[in-house]
C-alpha cells in the first residue's frame, strides 16, 4: 500500500488529497499541520473579522473530510527533514513518518524586514492565519489606531476586515500605488479613492523609518500614532525542506507541470511552490488560492499513479474592498484599450493579436469570459472583441465555438 | 385623418396586481401593441394595434393578461351591424378592396350541427374499439366497377394508382410562402408519422421537404408557381387547383413582402414579385382542356400518381363534378365555402360559395345517379372542424376530408385572420425569420399528431356505436345520418332523414 | 447525467426562462408574489441579439474551475451537480473570476448563486426547460 504525507495542511493540500484519491482510494495519508487547525479558507481571515463568517463556516471542508477521504490529521506537527534515503519525513516532535510520496505544502511565511525600534512595538500582528484574526479581534477595539505596512493584497483585506473593528486606520507603502502588485497607477487611483471614502488613510511612497513603541516616524518625516501595527509587507515562500537537502529551488520550490520537484518521489504545490506561468511563459511563484488547489491536485493525481499536468496557470485576482470589485488576470502587456465610465473601469492588453491580460474595477460579470481568452491564449480573429469590450458574452463567439462549448447543438 | 372612425375592436386588460414587468408580451408582440413605460415601470399597451391572436395572454407568466372584446358600441341594428359600418368606415377611408383572411365568418347555417348520427341499440350491436378491430384505413383513386380476368380467367390486379391513408384525413393545400418553412416542415413530418398525406398548396415544394414525398400532394394551380417535373415526381398525388372554398373565382394572391429568400426560389420567381395566380387557368376553358391538363401530368408522371382536382364549392357544383369525374381525374376534391385562405377580398370570402355539406351530399348523389361514383374519390374540405364532422362527411359520401384550419390551430393559430399582415405572431403565417422559429416544427408535429390521432379514436368510438368496423361501410351510409331543424329542400338535397322518421 | 441543453435555433429570446428560474429559486408560491416589483436573479440568462439568442446556464464541467478556485471551499459536486452552499460564500467573485461561460452571478443577499438544476427547489425538473415555450431549452443526457 502507497503511504502519501503532506507537509502542509491549507488549500494545496486538500487539492492533493483530492488528487490522490481519484486514483487510489486505500493509500494511506498523513497530513502534518502546523496550525491546529484543521484546513480553513485562509482568504477568508479577514471576512471572519467583518463577521460575513464564522469559525465553523471558515472550514474549508466539512468536518468530516479526514474521515471520509481516509486522512491521518497530525495537527501542530511539523516537518523537520525529509529523508529521501530512508523515505521518511521527520518531525519537529520526532516522529519518522515513512513516504512512497510526499508533497510539500508549507505555504508562506510573512517577510519582515529588519525595522529600527520594531522590538518596541508590543501589540504587532502579520496576517496570514486564523490565529493572527483572532488575537487581533481580541486587541482591537473601537479606540484602536491601527496602522497597517503594506499596501498590498493582505494589508487592505485586513483593512477592510477590521474597519468597524477599529477606532482608525492608517495604511502604509513604499510603492506609489496601492496593490501595486497587480494594479496600474490609475487603477489603483480608483480603488484608493473607495477606501478613502471609507476612512482609510494612506502613506503611500513612504515608509516606517523608525519605531517607537506606540509612534511609527516615516521617512517623509510625517509621524503616526497608533495602538496595533500589522505587518503585511510581503511573504516569503517556505522552502527550507527542500533547499536543505539540495533540492532546486529558486524564491519557491522549482516544479515542473506535474508538481514534481527535482527530487524524486518528492512533490510541491500552492504558495511555496514555483510553477509554470502560461502568462510569462516562465515559473514563478504564483501565491493564489486556485493556483495552490490545481498544484495540489496535479500533484495529488500525479503522486498516486494517474497523470495530470497542469500548466495553465495564470495571475488571476478577484478582490473588493467595501463594495468596489476589482478582477485582474494575466499580464499588462501590448496594446492597452479601455472602457471606462464615472464608476466602471476596464482595462484589456492586447498582444500578438491575444488577450494576455485585464484589469476591471466594477464591471466584473462573468469576468471568467475574459479569463478563459487569456488562459486558452484564443486569437481574437475568432470571437467579436469590439462586442467583447463593451460586454462579457458567449456571445461573441462563432456560432460553432459556441456549438463546442454548450456540448451539441446550440 | 385626425378622426378615428374606428374604436379599436379589442382591449387589453392587465391584471396589475399580477403584471411582473417580465416584458414577454411586448418582445412576442409583432404588432408592438406592448411597451414598458420605463419611468412608471409598468407595462403599456396600444389596443388599437392588437389583433387579438392571444400571443400575449398565452406566454404572460402570471396569465396578467386577458384580451377582450371592446364593448364600445356603435349604434348597431339588426341591418347595420357592427361589422357592416367598420367596413363602410374601412373603405372610406382607403378607397380599397378589403382584405380578410381565414373561412367566412358569417352566421350561415353550418349542417355539420344540424346533423345527428346514428348508434346501434339491440340488435345489430354496437362495436368496442378498444376489444375489436376497427379499419380507418382508406384508399382514394380510380376503382374498377367490375371484376376482370385475363384469357386465362385470372383475376386482373392491376389498380389505376391509388393513395393510401390510414385514416380519412389529409392536410389540405397552403403554400410555402402563405404559410412558413416551419409549418411546412409540422404538416409534413406529422403527416409522415401518422401514415397520411399533406399539400404543397400553390408556391412549390422546398427542396428540404422531397424526402417527405410519398406523404405529399403537390399543387398545380394556375400560375403554376415552383412546378417542374422533379415536383411533379416527388409526390404521391398531383392536385390542380381549379378553386378555393374561400375565394371561388380567384386565384391566390401571395404579395411581394412574402417572395424572400428560399419562398421566391421555390416559386421559381424572382424576389419581391407579387406572385399572382390568375383567376382561370389560361389553358383550361372547358372540361376538355382539364381533361388535357390531367393527362399532360399523368403522361409526365408516367401514370403512376393519381390526379385530384380541386374545385370550390359552387352553385353548380354537381354537374361540375360530374365533368371533372369523366375528365380522368381520380380524385376531386370540394372545398366549401367556410375554407380558410391566408387572404381574400372581403366580400368574396364572406359571400361566394355554397356550404361543403350540401355541395357534398349533391355531387355524390349526382355521380351515382350517373354510374360514375367509383370514376373519382371525393375528398371535402372547408371547415372540417372534428372528428364527428367527418364521420358525417363521410357517412355523406365523402371518402377523405381535407383539414387546414384545423391543423392550423393545433400549431398554435388563434384565428385572429389577419394572416394577410405577415406578422403572424404564432410563426404560421409569416415569413419574418424572429416569428418563423417561433414554431419549432418538433413540437408543431407533435401536436399534429396528437390531433389526429385523437380523432382517429374519436372516429372509431363513433363507428363503433354505429356498429360500424371500418371507414369503407360508413361511406355514403346515410342512413347513419338524421336532420334537426332542417326544411324539407335541405334534407332532400342531403340525402338524409329528419330525426324521428 | 442529464444536463440543461439550449438550442438557438428555437430560442425567441423571450426571457421567460429567467422569471421561471427566479420564481422556481423563490420559495414562494405566486410567481406574482415572487417576482413583482423585484429586481430579478436568475440563474440562467439569455445572451445574444435580436436575431440569435441562446441561454446560458452552469454546465455542471467535468472538471470544475469554480470549485478548484472557490477560496471558501463553498462550491461542490452533490450527485453530479455543481452546488453552492450559500452559507459559506463571502461573495468574493473568484468563481466569476474563472467560470468561462460567465454561468455564476451573485444573488440578491450578494451571496454566488447558479443552476443547481432546481435539484434543491420544488420544480423537480429544471424550470426554465418545462417553461420554455419553444423547446429551445432541453434537458437530456448527452452523455
Amino acid at each position: 500500500m502507497n503511504e502519501y504525507v503532506i507537509i502542509g495542511n491549507s488549500i494545496a493540500a486538500v487539492g492533493c488529497v483530492e488528487g490522490i484519491r481519484k486514483y487510489d482510494k486505500e493509500g494511506k495519508i498523513t497530513i502534518l499541520s502546523k496550525e491546529n487547525h484543521k484546513v480553513y479558507a485562509r482568504p477568508l481571515i479577514s471576512y471572519y473579522l467583518e463577521k460575513k463568517t464564522d469559525l465553523q463556516r471558515i472550514n474549508y471542508r466539512s468536518g468530516s473530510f479526514y474521515e471520509d477521504e481516509k486522512v491521518e490529521l497530525l495537527l501542530g506537527e511539523s516537518a523537520a527533514k525529509i529523508d529521501t534515503a530512508s523515505k521518511k519525513v521527520l518531525t519537529d516532535s520526532g516522529k519518522e513518518i515513512p513516504y512512497t510520496k510526499v508533497c510539500v505544502a508549507t505555504g508562506s511565511s510573512p517577510f519582515v524586514p529588519p525595522m529600527e525600534g520594531l522590538e518596541n512595538v508590543e501589540k504587532k500582528f502579520s496576517f496570514m492565519t486564523i490565529d493572527d484574526s483572532l488575537e487581533l479581534e481580541k486587541t482591537i477595539d473601537k479606540t484602536s489606531r491601527v496602522l497597517i505596512v503594506g499596501a498590498g493584497l493582505i494589508g487592505l483585506k485586513c483593512a477592510e476586515g477590521i474597519k468597524d473593528l477599529a477606532g482608525s486606520i492608517t495604511v502604509c507603502d513604499l510603492a506609489d500605488r496601492v496593490l501595486s502588485s497587480i494594479l496600474d497607477a490609475e487603477c489603483a487611483a480608483f480603488v484608493q479613492k473607495g477606501l478613502e471614502a471609507n476612512g482609510i488613510e494612506f502613506f503611500l511612497s513612504d515608509s516606517v523609518a523608525k519605531f517607537e513603541a506606540n509612534k511609527a516616524y516615516m521617512k517623509s518625516g510625517k509621524e503616526v500614532d497608533f495602538d496595533v501595527l500589522v505587518l503585511a509587507i510581503g511573504v516569503r515562500a517556505n522552502i527550507s525542506l527542500i533547499k536543505d537537502i539540495g533540492g532546486e529551488t529558486n524564491r519557491g520550490i522549482v516544479i515542473n507541470e506535474k508538481s514534481e520537484t527535482s527530487i524524486p518521489d518528492v512533490y510541491a504545490a500552492g504558495d511555496c511552490a514555483e510553477g509554470f506561468d502560461s502568462s510569462i511563459g516562465a515559473k514563478r511563484v504564483l501565491a493564489l488560492l486556485p493556483n495552490a488547489y490545481m498544484q495540489g491536485h496535479a500533484a495529488g493525481v500525479n503522486m498516486a499513479g494517474g497523470e495530470e499536468v497542469f500548466d495553465k496557470a495564470i495571475p488571476m485576482n478577484s478582490i473588493g474592498f467595501f463594495g468596489t470589485h476589482i478582477m485582474t488576470a494575466g499580464t499588462y502587456e501590448g496594446e492597452m484599450i479601455e472602457e471606462k465610465d464615472d464608476v466602471t473601469l476596464k482595462r484589456f492588453f492586447v498582444k500578438d493579436n491575444k488577450l494576455v491580460g485585464y484589469m476591471l474595477i466594477n464591471d466584473v460579470g462573468r469576468a471568467g469570459i475574459y479569463t478563459s481568452l487569456v488562459r486558452e491564449k484564443v486569437s481574437l480573429d475568432t470571437v467579436d472583441f469590439e462586442l467583447l469590450k463593451k460586454v462579457a458574452t458567449t456571445f461573441a463567439f462563432s456560432k460553432e465555438n459556441r456549438g463546442k462549448k454548450f456540448g451539441g447543438v446550440v | 385623418m385626425s378622426i378615428q372612425y374606428i374604436y379599436p375592436e379589442f382591449e387589453v386588460i392587465r391584471n396589475e396586481n399580477r403584471c411582473i414587468a417580465c416584458r414577454v408580451c411586448e418582445r412576442q408582440c409583432a404588432n408592438e401593441v406592448h411597451s414598458y413605460n420605463e419611468d412608471k415601470k409598468v407595462m403599456i399597451s396600444d389596443e388599437s394595434k392588437c389583433v387579438n391572436c392571444q400571443r400575449c395572454v398565452s406566454l404572460c407568466p402570471t396569465r396578467a393578461l386577458k384580451i377582450v372584446k371592446s364593448d364600445c358600441t356603435l349604434r348597431e341594428n339588426a341591418n347595420w351591424q357592427n361589422d357592416t359600418i367598420k367596413e363602410i368606415y374601412k373603405q372610406a377611408g382607403s378607397g380599397a378592396v378589403l382584405l380578410s383572411s381565414m373561412g367566412n365568418p358569417k352566421s350561415f347555417p353550418v349542417y355539420w350541427d344540424k346533423i345527428l348520427i346514428n348508434a346501434s341499440q339491440v340488435t345489430n350491436p354496437p362495436i368496442d374499439p378498444l376489444r375489436e378491430p376497427m379499419e380507418t384505413k382508406v384508399f382514394l383513386g380510380k376503382k374498377p366497377d367490375v371484376i376482370q380476368r385475363d384469357e386465362n380467367g385470372n383475376i386482373k390486379c392491376e389498380m389505376p394508382p391509388q393513395i393510401e391513408l390510414s385514416m380519412p384525413v389529409m392536410f389540405s393545400a397552403m403554400s410555402y410562402g402563405s404559410i412558413s418553412y416551419n409549418a411546412h416542415a409540422s404538416l409534413a413530418r406529422a403527416a409522415t408519422e401518422l401514415g397520411i398525406l399533406y399539400n404543397t398548396g400553390e408556391g412549390g415544394l422546398h427542396e428540404d421537404f422531397y424526402v417527405y414525398g410519398p406523404n405529399t400532394i403537390v399543387q398545380v394551380a394556375s400560375g403554376r408557381f415552383g412546378v417542374h417535373e422533379d415536383y411533379l415526381s416527388a409526390g404521391a398525388a398531383i392536385e390542380i387547383k381549379m378553386g378555393q372554398g374561400a375565394k371561388p373565382g380567384i386565384g391566390g394572391h401571395l404579395p411581394g413582402a412574402k417572395i424572400v429568400g428560399d419562398v421566391s426560389k421555390t416559386r421559381m420567381i424572382p424576389e419581391g414579385s407579387d406572385a399572382i395566380s390568375p383567376a382561370p387557368h389560361h389553358d383550361i376553358y372547358s372540361i376538355e382542356d382539364l381533361r388535357q391538363l390531367v393527362f399532360s401530368l399523368k403522361e409526365a408522371t408516367e401514370y403512376k400518381k393519381p390526379v385530384i382536382v380541386k374545385v370550390a364549392a359552387v352553385h353548380n357544383i354537381a354537374a361540375i363534378a360530374s365533368g371533372i369525374a369523366r375528365s380522368g381525374a381520380d380524385i376531386i376534391a370540394i372545398d366549401g365555402f367556410r375554407g380558410g385562405t391566408g387572404a381574400a377580398p372581403t366580400r368574396i370570402r364572406d359571400n361566394v360559395g355554397i356550404p361543403i355539406e350540401l355541395a357534398l351530399a349533391a355531387v355524390d348523389q349526382r355521380l351515382r345517379d350517373e354510374g360514375i361514383r367509383n370514376n373519382v374519390s371525393l375528398v371535402v374540405g372547408g371547415s372540417i372542424r372534428s372528428a364527428s364532422d367527418v364521420i358525417k362527411a363521410i357517412a355523406l359520401g365523402a371518402d377523405a376530408c381535407y383539414i387546414a384550419t384545423a391543423a392550423l390551430l393545433a400549431l398554435g393559430c388563434h384565428l385572429c385572420r389577419t394572416c394577410q399582415s405577415g406578422k403572424c405572431n404564432w410563426g404560421i403565417a409569416t415569413q419574418r425569420p424572429d416569428l418563423v422559429k417561433r414554431l419549432n416544427p418538433d413540437i408543431g408535429s407533435e401536436r399534429l399528431v396528437n390531433l389526429m390521432n385523437a380523432w382517429r379514436h374519436e372516429i372509431k368510438e363513433l363507428m363503433g356505436g354505429m356498429g360500424i368496423n371500418s371507414i369503407e361501410a360508413l361511406r355514403g351510409n346515410r342512413l347513419m345520418l338524421r336532420g334537426v331543424g332542417l326544411n324539407e329542400k335541405e334534407l332532400e338535397i342531403l340525402g338524409i332523414s329528419h330525426a324521428g322518421e | 447525467m442529464k444536463r440543461v441543453y439550449v438550442n438557438e435555433e428555437w430560442c425567441l429570446g423571450c426571457h421567460l426562462c429567467e422569471y421561471n428560474c427566479a420564481f422556481a429559486n423563490s420559495g414562494l408560491k405566486d410567481m406574482a408574489d415572487a417576482l413583482k416589483g423585484k429586481n430579478i436573479f436568475p440563474r440562467i440568462h439569455v445572451e445574444g441579439d435580436e436575431k440569435i439568442s441562446y441561454a446560458v446556464s452552469c454546465r455542471h464541467c467535468e472538471d470544475p474551475l469554480c470549485i478548484k478556485s472557490c477560496i471558501a471551499g463553498a462550491i461542490s459536486k452533490v450527485d453530479g451537480i455543481v452546488t453552492v452552499d450559500r452559507s459559506k460564500c463571502v461573495g468574493c467573485m473568484t468563481c466569476i473570476l474563472v467560470c468561462p461561460y460567465g454561468a455564476l452571478a451573485l444573488g440578491e443577499e450578494g451571496t454566488m448563486q447558479k443552476c443547481e438544476l432546481c435539484a434543491k427547489n420544488s420544480c423537480g425538473e429544471p424550470a426554465c426547460v418545462t417553461g420554455c415555450p419553444n423547446k429551445a431549452i432541453v434537458f437530456e443526457d448527452r452523455g
